[in-house]
């Protein structure tokens, strides 16, 4: 079972440069954990100390903000898109 | 009010004029509509430059920095003699000097809770050109605490986002992004880098959907969307948005608060 993750800019330090990789989860938190397996230290910029996914990153599943699904318990199939959007300074 | 456009300026804009979904009559709405642009920088210089070619009636531009040699490789509001200058000086001469038909309003200062409210009022669409997440959350509160519609930007490396918010009509910033992050949580233009045509890009489409916005061209503008642009990849997405009901800024709680303060 596998997703394809889009890797906003300021995370693909952690990725190795790549702007897409591919991971694993039955559900967003899962994901998110396979992904900090994969490449440590992506998880804390995503999520807060208590878990939570932080409040200037939003995290979409296939175009929906998982804030309107189950949050970090919204589902996942095979071949689901997810893209993560942080805000964005620079001007 | 009837305004008539004279001959120069029925040349000058005669090519937008003779854009079937324009025409005379979005010019003369333009020229008769306030834009303010925050932030002679990156994003601000397209977008200033634009808006004054098109003939936007007064033009108020906000920036309490001077030009510096590392600004010029993307600010093109400003050349190599503007150096140690107020970036709204510089700006103002280029744009004025571009279009002498339009007024220009500059506040060589920064955006501040204080003064924003007050500026804000005196404008009909707002593009936000700001570099840091403290003015660009404020710009969102006090424009969705006015009702003013208002284009948000902001760009890194090879990468930009930009998103129009029309207040009680559409998601905000506030409703996306629930607060800014910590200090060194994000990086910034300053620390990370970016490229100079990339911030072109996206100022100008800030430009643009002002121009819509403003000249009655408004049917379908970037709102309940965020696009993002990857220069790397070449590739522009858009992200479905939504009105959030418990947002701190257009929310169902601050509708309340601000009904209550009118």
């Amino acid at each position: 079972m596998s997703v394809r993750v889009r890797v906003p800019t300021p995370l693909r330090k952690f990725t190795n440069g790549a702007d897409e990789v591919n991971a694993q989860g039955l559900n967003v938190r899962a994901l998110v954990d396979d992904l900090e397996t994969k490449f440590p230290g992506i998880k804390e910029r995503i999520c807060d100390e208590t878990g939570k996914v932080r409040r200037f990153v939003n995290v979409y599943v296939n175009g929906d903000d998982i804030r309107f699904l189950q949050n970090l318990e919204t589902s996942l199939k095979e071949g689901d898109n997810i893209s993560i959007v942080p805000a964005i300074a620079g001007g | 009010m009837t305004t008539r456009l004279s001959q120069d300026e029925i040349e000058r804009y005669s090519r937008q004029i003779m854009i079937p979904d324009f025409g005379g009559k979005s010019q003369i709405r333009l020229s008769e509509s306030k834009a303010l642009v925050i932030g002679a920088g990156g994003l601000g210089s397209p977008a200033a430059f634009y808006l004054a070619a098109a003939g936007v009636g007064l033009l108020g531009l906000i920036d309490g920095d001077r030009v510096e040699l590392s600004n010029l490789q993307r600010q093109i509001l400003h050349t190599t003699q503007d150096i140690g200058r107020e970036k709204v000086a510089s700006a103002k001469e280029k744009l004025a000097g571009l279009n002498p038909e339009i007024a220009i309003k500059i506040y060589p200062t920064r955006l501040q809770p204080e003064n924003a409210p007050e500026i804000f009022a005196a404008y009909d669409f707002i593009v936000d050109g700001s570099d840091n997440f403290d003015t660009k959350f404020l710009v969102n509160d006090t424009a969705v605490s006015l009702g003013k519609a208002f284009s948000h930007a902001g760009i890194v490396r090879l990468h930009g986002q930009t998103m129009t918010v029309v207040p009680r009509k559409s998601a905000c910033y506030r409703c996306v992004f629930q607060e800014p992050p910590g200090p060194g949580e994000l990086m910034n233009c300053q620390q990370a880098g970016i490229l100079g045509a990339v911030a072109g890009v996206i100022g100008a489409i800030q430009a643009t959907e002002a121009i819509k916005y403003l000249s009655g061209m408004d049917e379908e503008l970037l709102t309940d969307r965020v696009l993002t642009y990857d220069a790397k990849t070449m590739n522009f997405r858009t992200i479905e948005i939504r009105k959030n009901p418990a947002c701190a800024a257009c929310g169902e709680k601050a509708e309340r608060r601000s009904h209550e303060l009118r």
